[in-house]
């Protein structure tokens, strides 16, 4: 087992030309974040376009949007092991890595907002003086980082099985699976609360909100993973049978039914009830008080999501794979700016004391954020390398004696 | 607008990338350390406390250029301070905005006030404040068909920043003062996003003061100068007030307009106001119990 291990770590140093060029430009990208970050760091948050009125912005809109991506694994692991879909079951694997990426990325995101980095450990157990269990931040630290823990061990669980060349049991890390599940729903919902308690901010304060987190980002994640999948395929030895993207497919197609259903409740009451609290909506999709810098991203987000759900609603459309794709890089940018800009910002507009600051992120700000995906980019890529070969038995092909891994079940399935 | 990234600041970045990489972590002084250990507030025992307090009144002679004094002078027993505002009376000046920076040692460039004047149209629906303007500039006050409004702290009983800080670096003091430890502070904004009154300030940069324009008398929980990346606001002038002075806004107000004192004492003009008077709190459908009382005089 250790000399695969070993084989699969000499594995990542080794690739075609493709492969380093991927990985080099990746690196720049992330070398031009942390220059950005050297400044910011150094220079404050005033490089940022955050001030007092709009205190969050693009990191937390991003790290909202991650959490989302995080959880979708979860969508993946319950059609696989509650089902028994086996298509899918094959690939919660690479759901799992993303899961780890986005979780390790919403990390960095919180880190680079903070205006005292070092002081990190004042908010943990022992260390400091958590404000628990008051503080939904604390909660969210808590969750995330024990959702991390859990998607290590499967993985490091599936990873050493395989590499030994032996069953991949399921039976024994079955609880650690369920477990995952509402872990998943978890971080989730925490994220979502961490904004809806506030009531100073009528626009999180509604309780929809955290039914439209989930909703949303049961089509984001998904979507990525489909996009993933097909990289998966095309560029490893990797078979991922057609039958597990049409079904995914048509699982976002259901969330994303959900997710407009409850937008158009929430633009139903806060437009025909007409108080002071539709403010922020009206902001969104109509523009306040002749401000409306992210009413046309708002608008091309609608547009993206409904478009989205008819491709992945219709069987033949979404069984289309030129269409397919189209649906999920659809859903990848709908979601994202109305999970991120659009949901942090209009939490802030107008602020609480009426006032309207139009924030749109700084150049320091896109920077470090390119260079934090570029970070999860790579982070996933060299997962993948290091994954596949073990996944699929290449070394072991290699050593006489031994057969390819297969996964299986402790119930008879096959 | 958009996510073009000018070429220069793309260059400048990667340059920086490659410069961060080079500058491994500065030589450690005891001082740095000391600092980066320091603990919360309230879990220093008045040893440690004196020896804090002796390091960051050094530190801030050394960075302000003047001799500057830390107190940390307890809250008295039998005192819960309280505010009232006269509407009646308020004249839209700001005198009390640049007291209070003077007084409270608030950044100058970028330029932080504590406290946020609001101008409203008379004759107009203003409960929401939507319809205010906070940047008013006329050549003088007050003018004709409107009225003013100053928010800030209010000190709530039942403060939702106190309780969504993750780090417990911001608290409620017995005499009622939500209070900030300007050194445990984390910078995580949660606390401007709960607060219903828009009071608390974020260092976005680093602040600069004029040697000339700080204020040397200072306290721990008060107007000590400040650091980039932790936030602050009023503390009803904690340095002053339990020292059993005014806050410096009371003092400007040109127009009376500002009271202030002892809830608990029956006797106190504070106490006088509330109890015959017509006051009324911001917002107070939100719960937070604030302890600054809006009321209308004349």
């Amino acid at each position: 087992m250790s000399s695969v291990l070993y084989r699969a770590f000499q594995g990542i140093m080794q690739g075609d030309r493709k492969y380093w060029t991927w990985v080099g430009f990746l690196l720049v990208i992330i070398l031009v974040g942390f220059g950005a970050y050297i400044n910011q760091a150094s220079r404050g948050l005033i490089v940022t376009s955050m001030r007092d009125q709009v205190s969050w912005g693009f990191y937390i809109a991003n790290f909202t949007y991650l959490v989302g991506v995080a959880a979708a694994a979860v969508l993946l692991v319950i059609p696989a092991y509650l089902y028994n879909f086996k298509p899918i079951k094959e690939i919660v694997l690479f759901g799992e890595l993303l899961a780890i990426t986005a979780v390790a990325m919403c990390i960095f995101f919180v880190v680079i907002d903070m205006g005292q980095p070092l002081r990190v450990w004042h908010m943990l157990p022992l260390l400091g003086t958590m404000n628990f269990p008051d503080s939904l931040l604390v909660w969210d630290v808590f969750v995330l980082n024990s959702y991390l823990v859990v998607n290590l061990l499967l993985v490091i669980y599936a990873l050493s099985r395989l590499a030994a060349g032996k069953e991949y049991k399921l039976g024994r890390i079955m609880p650690l699976i369920l477990l995952s599940i509402p872990m998943a729903v978890s971080i989730h919902t925490v994220t979502a609360f961490l904004y809806n308690g506030l009531s100073a901010r009528p626009f999180w304060n509604a309780s929809i909100l955290a039914p439209r987190f989930l909703a949303s980002a049961f089509c984001s994640g998904p979507a990525i993973m489909l996009l993933l999948l097909q990289l998966i395929r095309r560029f490893t030895k990797v078979e991922i049978d057609n039958r597990a993207l049409f079904k995914i497919a048509e699982l976002i197609a259901y969330a994303m039914a959900i997710n407009l259903f409850l937008l158009g409740a929430e633009v139903f009451k806060e437009f025909y009830s007409g108080s002071v609290h539709v403010a922020p909506l009206e902001y969104l999709y109509l523009g306040l008080h002749g401000k409306s810098m992210l009413t046309p991203w708002m608008w091309l987000a609608l547009g993206f999501n409904v478009s989205a759900f008819c491709i992945f609603l219709i069987p033949r459309w979404r069984q289309n794979i030129v269409l397919l794709n189209c649906g999920a890089v659809l859903i990848v940018i709908g979601v994202y700016i109305e999970k991120g800009l659009g949901l942090v910002v209009p939490g802030f507009v107008p602020d609480v004391l009426g006032e309207i600051y139009e924030y749109w992120p700084s150049a320091t700000e896109i920077m470090i954020t390119a260079g934090i995906w570029a970070m999860g980019a790579l982070l996933y890529t060299v997962a993948i390398k290091f994954a596949v070969p073990i996944y699929t038995g290449e070394f072991l092909n290699k050593l006489p004696g031994q057969r390819p891994a297969q996964v299986t079940t402790t119930k008879e399935e096959a | 607008m958009g996510l073009q990234i000018p070429r220069r600041s793309f260059l400048k970045g990667a340059l920086l990338g490659l410069g961060g990489v080079a500058l491994l972590p500065p030589t450690a002084n005891a001082s740095i350390l000391d600092s980066f250990f320091q603990k919360h507030f309230n879990e220093m025992n008045e040893s440690e406390i004196k020896a804090m307090i002796a390091r960051l009144e050094e530190e801030a002679t050394d960075k302000w250029g003047r001799k500057i004094t830390i107190d940390t002078t307890k809250a008295q027993a039998g005192v819960r301070f309280a505010y009232g505002l006269d509407l009646s009376r308020c004249i839209g000046c700001r005198k009390c905005v640049h007291a209070c920076v003077a007084e409270n040692n608030q950044s100058r460039d970028p330029q932080v006030q504590w406290i946020s004047v609001l101008r409203f149209a008379k004759g107009e629906k203003w409960l929401d404040l939507e319809n205010s303007e906070k940047y008013y500039d006329p050549e003088k006050v007050p003018e004709e068909g409107y009225f003013y409004l100053p928010v800030q702290c209010q000190q709530c009983d039942n403060p939702p920043c106190v309780k969504v800080c993750p780090s417990k670096a911001t608290w409620q003091e017995p005499d009622g003062i939500v209070a900030i430890d300007y050194n445990w502070c984390i910078g995580c904004r949660y606390c401007m996003a709960a607060c219903p009154y828009g009071a608390r300030r974020f260092n976005w940069g680093r602040p600069n003061i004029d040697t000339n324009d700080v204020n040397p008398d200072t306290h721990y929980l008060g107007n000590r100068p400040r650091y980039k990346g932790t936030v602050e606001k009023c503390t009803f002038c904690v340095q002053r007030t339990r020292a059993g002075k005014y806050p410096a806004c009371v003092e400007a107000c040109p127009v009376g307009a500002r009271k202030f004192g002892n809830i608990l004492d029956p006797d106190s003009e504070i106490r006088y106001l509330i109890d015959n008077k017509r006051v009324f709190r911001l917002k107070e459908d939100l719960n937070t119990e604030p302890k600054f009382f809006y009321f209308y005089a004349t």
